[in-house]
């Protein structure tokens, strides 16, 4: 019999390795030292320990141990690539092209540099209207001036906009139906203000794998930079910062089978790439992220790091047989079933599937021993569906019908029969009281119909 | 999410589920929702000539406060006069489930449906007694 809850939303975060877990312990207990501590022994363990795992974390992406910066998490990550680039090299531009299916670390870290540098602009053009007037510019007369002096369109104001803002201008590329960046819209994107492109490596919802490599050897020709959000993809797939030239990349822990609250920002040496710190202090990680090391957590980071690296091309043998028994399973026991985003570029964990007019909220209801995740965002306020499927263009009730399964090192073949017969089951009974199922069913089209949107 | 007993209890045995035959002048059908929201609703109920829901059914597309918000409406309205039907509430529906707030629009949706079919039924009744007039 199989045990239950079913964890497969290995998407969302990975159990610890034992393994992992039982190289950390020490490091908790007697080895407590701080790797800062240069004049004893305990310090010295803890900067030998962390020395250690800043070489398995290097190894796992084919970069060397002084490009490894420790961080709390990817999140960390991301927000010191993007501000720490935007803000190093702001005398050589402001632009940043991502894609609309980043993840929000990226994305709100965007929208945060974007508004810096609106205000910054704002500020600007009042000063340029006191100016211009003569008078005080305040909220009450702003729009008015500007619209008697046309400052949009002033000499003396485009010329001060055009100065560093700390800010940035985003662009939010489109992706393609299957999920991955279009390479001609990458390359037409790119201004003399660009200084930044940064691209997933794989994505957390739809698992789809981006043209890594492809996106390096266009950055490079460019002379622009590139991150990679390389979180969901590393341990999974293969992923090397020299063949790919990638300059930075952001990964962590919980997502191999080590802990959370660890990560690590890769940044290249040759050529060389700086970055501004966003958290400032003794000077750790060579100035670049200050704070005491999280010892135990680095090196249960790089051990995890050595296992996934070892163990990558027969795991990821093992979990693609899975996914695929498990895609088989569904798809082939349930009618109008769509597979979101690129089989073919796809994560061999990850299966992100529609099952047309069953709700996605009360099929994970349906299926409460399994752990998994849906597209629908009925639990949140604001009721909108996934703006990743929406990004790939993906019908709303079909996103608000989409399951994320997320396969990994501790699935078992068993799990995946018990998910396959449950799921079944759960859309035919949900679908036998759809309306829409009935409805499809009869041949009405549900497009020709006049909904009433609440 | 936590879910509350009794939205549990309509999701695992939702009562009324079904069809009726939306050509029948005693059948009123109400569809409300949208599917790019993730909810529709569809209640039908059969009303006598002197105004009574004899019986009623539903179909739903959504998530489980959903289902059970219909599913309760159908066994609500059963023997009610559709004056009656017509008072009932959402405040009532999310009350008797305990729905959390971001769950208030599945019983707004339920008493919707109610208003939709019985709307429905006045209409297809309004249409017959102008026709053998």
């Amino acid at each position: 019999m199989v045990k239950l809850p079913i964890y497969m939303d290995y998407h969302a975060t990975t159990p610890l390795d034992p393994r992992v877990l039982e190289l950390m312990l020490p490091y908790l207990r007697e080895d407590f030292g701080n790797a800062a501590s240069r004049n004893h022994v305990f310090g010295w363990k803890a900067e030998a320990a962390v020395k250690k795992a800043r070489q398995q974390v290097a190894e796992l992406i084919g970069a060397s141990e002084q490009e490894i910066v420790f961080t709390s998490g990817a999140t960390e990550s991301d927000n010191l690539a993007i501000k720490g680039v935007i803000e190093f090299y702001k005398s050589k531009g402001d632009h940043i092209i991502t894609l609309k299916t980043e993840h929000k670390a990226i994305l709100d870290t965007c929208k945060r540099l974007e508004r810096v540098r609106q205000e910054r602009l704002d500020e600007l053009k009042a000063l340029r209207l006191g100016e211009l007037s003569g008078q005080d510019v305040t909220e009450d007369n702003l729009a008015e001036l500007a619209a008697k002096y046309d400052v949009e369109n002033d000499a003396v104001y485009l010329k001060w906009a055009e100065r560093p803002t700390g800010g940035a201008r985003v662009t939010y590329l489109d992706v393609e139906p299957d999920g991955r960046v279009s390479m001609e819209k990458l390359a037409a994107a790119m201004t003399p203000k660009t200084v930044l492109v940064s691209i997933m490596f794989a994505n957390n919802e739809i698992g789809t794998v981006q043209p890594i490599a492809e996106i390096g050897a266009l950055c490079r020709a460019k002379g622009v930079l590139f991150h990679c959000d390389a979180v969901q993809g590393i341990g999974k797939v293969p992923f090397d910062v020299e063949a790919m030239k990638v300059d930075l990349a952001s990964i962590t822990a919980h997502k191999m089978y080590g802990p959370k609250g660890v990560g690590a920002l890769y940044v290249r040496r040759k050529p060389r790439v700086r970055i501004a710190p966003i958290i400032d202090g003794g000077g750790h990680e060579r100035g670049m992220r200050s704070g005491t090391l999280n010892v135990a957590a680095i090196v249960g980071f790089g051990a995890a790091a050595e296992f996934a690296r070892k163990e990558l091309p027969d795991e990821a043998a093992r979990i693609l047989r899975l996914r695929e028994k498990l895609r088989k399973g569904l798809t082939d026991a349930l009618d109008m079933t769509i597979i979101n985003g690129s089989m073919e570029h796809r994560l061999p964990g990850n299966l992100n599937i529609s099952f047309a007019h069953a709700e996605g909220e009360s099929l994970m209801m349906g299926i409460k021993d399994v752990a998994v995740s849906s597209g629908s965002a009925c639990t949140s306020a604001s009721l909108e569906p996934s703006y990743v499927l929406r990004a790939l263009g993906v019908d709303e009730e079909l996103a608000h019908s989409s399951i994320r399964f997320g396969l990994g090192r501790f699935t078992t073949d068993e799990e995946v029969d018990y998910v396959v017969k449950l799921v079944v089951d759960k859309v035919r009974k949900l679908r036998e009281m759809s309306p829409l199922y009935e409805m499809a069913k009869e041949g009405i089209d549900l497009k020709s119909i006049e909904w009433t949107a609440h | 999410m936590a879910y509350s007993d009794k939205v549990i209890d309509h999701y695992e045995n939702p009562r009324n589920v079904g069809t009726m035959d939306k050509e029948d002048p005693n059948v009123g059908t109400g569809l409300v929702g949208a599917p790019a929201c993730g909810d529709v609703m569809r209640l039908q109920l059969k009303i006598t000539d002197d105004g009574r829901i004899e019986d009623a059914r539903f179909k739903t597309f959504g998530c489980g406060s959903a289902i059970a918000s219909s599913s309760l409406v159908t066994e609500w309205v059963k023997g009610k006069t559709v004056d009656e039907a017509m008072t009932i509430s959402n405040k009532d529906v999310a009350r008797e489930l305990s729905l959390p707030p971001v769950k208030i629009h599945c019983s707004v949706l339920a008493e919707d449906a109610i208003k939709a079919a019985i709307e429905d039924f006045k209409k297809k009744r309004a249409a017959r007694q102008a026709k053998a007039s």
